[in-house]
């Protein structure tokens, strides 16, 4: 469409803009504040919290500036008298159906509403209390839900639905008692909700927030009897820096200082179990290939990654029948835990008994994930508590630790080393490259034909790309790999995800291999991280991760020196015996409500 | 101006639809419309949007589908002359929803039928399966469907009512685009009220001229009523625009009327000082065509008290200021009768309602206020004591 240009004033000032823009982003380029609660810049246009009224002249009614698009000769105004009284009494309204504990409530600082509050509230309250008694629903294990503090933006309706697909969140009754609502009223749990938390990340208030398991960690750390071992994930080296206002920034050295400072005995990394994986999982997707091209067999082609367990629960209530796509590998986060208990426990002389496994996770699915009975491959409870980027943040401040202040420290080692393939998992197209990266030179004997290692065509914020490499003068051992073109897939956001999927049902599209995360723009945009989120956010934290791919000595899954030894000297090949046991899991398919 | 009442039979009158379609198939699409444009005809549904100029814009549209929509929710508590409408001059309504569609270029109606009313049902179907056998003898390619509505006030919202209709849940869109340009399925839309249609067919058979002499320079023509409350005369009248209500109230009061709710429960109360001033109409006080009298043994706080309960419920509960607005003017009123709150909190929530008025996303939010406002300035007593 081509665009033309609308002139328009806004508090005097003039400018011109696309049409089509509306009078909130008209506005932000004037650098005129409007305050919002229902717009997300990743979500459709809701218009239905009203704090961005604004006047427009000629005009009775006041317009809302995040719904109305501009018109030539528009006169806005967004801070004039009755802007203002209208505004000041949306959130008195807002409040006096508000459970508004402050004090005591997770979101406080971090909280849009109680932003609003503060800036335009000074007194008592004007009107009745009209709160509504609830129960706090705190049947997952990721996400707590209260209708409390709910001020009904829809904004999680409109993620479950419009980002997710998954429409587990839905508005039900009307008037005074319309509500966020699951199917049938049912705990969080009990449906097809997947605990990816993009809801979270986009509830302006604690109405949505995850499980917190900050005092379960202190405890334990407190006790002299635990050894506790921490493990942290790609994605959160990227963004635990805007917890304390720095932006998304590459700050791996402080945050092992934060975790060594905060008391774990050891600290460690799941980018170690990514590289493991990429070892697990190129070597069943060649496997695989082999059963279909020289055996014959009927295998489940295209092979999908299985790293997002919100992806995996996803895939369990709505697509059961292709199950068996999935990779049978367990998540980085879930091939540390019972590594940690057996092989790492053994080296350190540690009772497995007595070891606590920490996660930090971009993610909230993880803390489902680590509940699930199958992750109990060391005998015990592989992972013991998973915390979200969010609540390490938390827990650094509770500790009076100034972050920007630390120095760079190393992971502690065993489980501690890493290479440049496995920080890029944190980005979407990320465990695509790297799993490219080693398998290509595992059948080749050659690096991948891309530039520096950089696998462009997988990277980027394209909701569904696609890459295809063609294999050539493979080695001896994988001459039935002669000439393949290996076509592979990646979605980010279960939206994408689902598309990709039904086309591949239906056999439109044709792929070997596919990447898949909940979340969009993968884990750097997960529902465990800092609040906010939007594009221009999650594409800094992608740069950063590619940065820190960039500046690794080490840039390939199967030349980690630690993985080498593992294979050595414990699981000694992948797909072994002892991997089938520790690092590989099933799926079961789960009702579509 | 003589404003007596004066009794019309446009509406309910038995007229040979098929050859006012004939007649008006052989015309251009802009002559019906100007037509329509002419005669000043405006809804009839409450808004009073100029109906010729709604269908022009629908027709101005380039899309390869376009609809027409009969409102016929009628869910304002006091309004029941679309029930009368649809039962008395089926033909009538459908006639209308096809010349809108000749005019706007649609090939699609449907007739959004109040969940309540449907008992009617079987008898509109046969209409319509008969009314489109007629549309074949004409060649006229236009199908109407029924669609049952789910019950809530909301749903009568125009784009409330798509939603609904697309499966949705019944809330109101944002506005623009309005549904001329993106209405049902995203399609330009040209949605009338049950009257508005039947109308515009007379006007298409008669000429604007007739409408037009009837009534006010603001308000052309007659209007359907639906009289009730403390009547002896409860019922439909059809009747031309612009009349006092002192001479409304001559006509149809029992002797004691001291205030008639004029629009339902989202419009206007009057008390007996200013029947005199008062027009009924788009100048003075419009209505979908809901009058509600009341004499003076009616406690004003109690009704007051019922139109909120029905907001508080009926609200869909989407935008700030109507869904927790109406809890608390109904709230408000109660804790000022029981003393909780002071009498001056009654200011303070009529700020809150210039708040609703200005900033609600749809017209419930927008209206609720109405009959607050003017029953809390003509009896305040009332309310307080
Ligand atoms: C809350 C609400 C309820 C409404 N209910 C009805 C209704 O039942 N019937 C109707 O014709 N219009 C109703 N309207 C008005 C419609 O939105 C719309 O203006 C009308 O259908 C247009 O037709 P008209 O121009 O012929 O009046 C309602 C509006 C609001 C805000
Ligand atoms: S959700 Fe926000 S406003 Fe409500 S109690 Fe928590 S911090 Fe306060
Ligand atoms: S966690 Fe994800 S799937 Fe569950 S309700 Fe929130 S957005 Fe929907
Ligand atoms: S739960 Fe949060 S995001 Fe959802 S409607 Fe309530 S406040 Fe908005
Ligand atoms: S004004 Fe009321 S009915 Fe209209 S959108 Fe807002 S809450 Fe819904
Ligand atoms: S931010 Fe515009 S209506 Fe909510």
């Amino acid at each position: 469409m081509s665009k033309y240009k609308v002139s328009l004033k806004i508090n005097n000032l003039p400018v011109s803009v696309d049409e089509g823009t509306t009078i909130l982003e008209a506005a932000r380029q004037l650098n005129f504040k409007i305050p919002t609660l229902c717009h997300h810049d990743d979500l459709c246009v809701a218009g239905n919290c009203r704090v961005c009224v604004v006047e427009q002249e000629g005009s009775r009614a006041l317009p809302a500036a995040c719904a109305t698009p501009v018109s030539e000769g528009m006169e806005i105004r967004t801070n004039s008298m009755k802007v203002r009284q209208a505004r000041k009494n949306i959130i008195e309204l807002l409040l006096s159906e508000h459970n508004a504990d402050c004090t005591k409530c997770f979101k406080s600082g971090y909280c849009e509403l109680q932003e609003a509050a503060n800036e335009y509230r000074t007194g008592d309250h004007v009107y009745l209390d009209v709160r509504s008694q609830n129960e706090v629903d705190i049947s997952s294990p990721s996400i707590e839900k209260d209708d409390s503090k709910c001020i009904r933006c829809q904004r999680c309706v409109r993620t479950c639905t419009q980002l997710q697909s998954v429409s587990a969140l839905a508005v039900t009754h009307k008037g005074k008692d319309m509500k966020i609502s699951t199917f049938l009223d049912k705990p969080m749990n009990d449906v097809v909700c997947t605990n990816c938390g993009q809801c979270i990340n986009r509830c302006p208030t604690a109405s949505l927030v995850e499980r917190n398991y900050i005092d379960q960690v202190f405890d334990a750390i407190y006790d002299p009897k635990k050894f506790v071992v921490v493990q942290t994930a790609p994605a959160t080296r990227v963004a635990i820096s805007e917890e304390f206002g720095l932006g998304p920034n590459r700050s791996t050295g402080k945050l092992v200082s934060a975790l060594r400072r905060l008391g774990f005995d050891k600290v460690l990394d799941t980018d170690f179990t990514a590289d493991l994986t990429i070892m697990e999982e190129g070597t069943e997707l060649l496997t695989r290939l082999k059963e279909a091209l020289v055996d014959g067999k009927d295998v489940a082609l295209p092979m999908m990654t299985s790293c997002s367990p919100g992806w995996i629960k996803f895939q369990e209530h709505i697509f059961p029948d292709m199950l068996d796509n999935l990779s049978t590998c367990k998540s980085p986060q879930q091939m540390f835990g019972p590594l940690a208990k057996t092989y790492y426990a053994e080296k350190i002389n540690k009772n497995p008994a007595e070891m606590v496994v920490v996660s930090i996770m971009p993610c909230t699915a993880k803390k489902y994930e680590a509940d699930r009975p199958e992750m109990r491959g060391s005998g015990y409870k592989d992972v013991d508590f998973v915390l979200t980027t969010r609540e390490l943040g938390r827990m650094i401040h509770q500790a009076g630790i100034e972050f920007d202040k630390l120095d760079d420290e190393k992971y502690d080692s065993i489980l501690g080393e890493s290479t440049g393939a496995a920080v890029i998992f944190g980005a979407t197209g990320g465990v695509m490259e790297a799993a490219l990266r080693t398998a290509y030179e595992i059948v080749t004997g050659r690096e991948v034909p891309f530039a520096n290692l950089n696998i462009k065509p997988v990277r980027g914020m394209e909701g569904i790309k696609e890459a295809a490499v063609k294999i050539k003068d493979v080695k001896p051992e994988w001459s039935f790999l002669e000439g393949v073109e290996l076509k592979t897939a990646i979605a980010h956001g279960l939206t994408n995800a689902k598309k990709l999927m039904e086309k591949v049902r239906d056999g439109s599209a044709n792929y070997h291999f596919i990447e898949v995360m909940a979340c969009p723009s993968g884990c750097i945009g997960g529902g465990g991280q800092p609040i906010p989120t939007n594009m221009e956010i999650r594409k800094k934290r992608a740069a950063a991760i590619y940065e820190e791919d960039e500046k690794m000595a080490v840039r390939k899954s199967h030349e980690n020196p630690e993985i080498t030894a593992i294979y050595e000297s414990f699981l000694h090949n992948p797909g072994g015996h002892r991997s089938h046991d520790l690092l590989h899991t099933h799926y079961s398919p789960k009702k579509r409500y | 101006m003589d404003n007596k009442i004066k009794k019309v039979d446009l509406i309910f009158e038995k007229v040979d639809y098929l050859d006012i379609l004939e007649k008006s198939f052989k015309r251009t699409q802009d002559e019906i419309i100007l037509d329509v444009i002419d005669s000043g005809l405006r809804g009839r549904g409450g808004a009073g949007f100029p109906t010729g100029l709604k269908w022009k814009f629908a027709k101005n549209e380039e899309a390869d589908q376009k609809y027409v929509i009969c409102n016929a929710d009628e869910g304002e508590p006091g309004t029941f002359k679309d029930r009368e409408i649809l039962t008395q001059s089926p033909e009538k309504v459908l006639a209308g929803m096809a010349l809108c569609g000749m005019a706007t270029g649609a090939s699609k109606g449907y007739i959004y039928l109040r969940g309540e009313y449907n008992f009617l049902l079987p008898s509109l179907s046969a209409t319509i399966n008969k009314f489109h056998e007629d549309l074949k003898e004409l060649n006229f390619d236009f199908t109407i469907e029924i669609n049952s509505g789910s019950g809530a006030y909301v749903c009568g919202e125009e784009t409330a009512l798509m939603e609904s209709m697309e499966g949705k849940r019944g809330e109101p869109r944002n506005k623009p685009p309005f549904p001329t340009s993106s209405g049902y399925l995203g399609k330009p839309t040209s949605i009338n009220n049950v009257e508005t249609l039947v109308f515009a067919l007379m006007i298409a058979k008669e000429g604007p001229t007739k409408f037009k002499e009837m009534g006010t320079f603001d308000s052309r023509g007659s209007k359907v009523f639906s009289v009730s409350g403390d009547t002896p005369t409860a019922g439909i009248f059809e009747l031309e625009l612009g009349m006092s209500l002192e001479n409304f109230v001559n006509e149809f009061g029992d002797g004691d009327t001291k205030a008639v709710q004029i629009g339902g429960a989202a419009g206007f109360c009057v008390s007996r000082k200013d029947f005199k001033d008062t027009v009924i109409g788009f100048e003075g006080i419009p209505t979908g065509g809901s009058m509600m009298l009341f004499n003076s043994t009616r406690s004003m706080f109690n009704i007051l008290k019922d139109y909120l309960e029905f907001f508080e419920e009926e609200s869909c509960g989407q935008c700030t200021p109507c869904r927790v607005g109406c809890q608390q003017l109904l709230k408000g009123i109660e804790a000022v009768k029981k003393g909780v709150k002071p009498p001056a909190y009654l200011d303070e929530l009529q700020k809150l309602s210039e708040t609703m008025k200005l900033a609600s996303k749809c017209g419930l939010g927008q209206s609720a206020p109405n009959p607050f406002n003017s029953i809390i300035n003509n009896f305040r007593e009332e309310i307080i004591y």
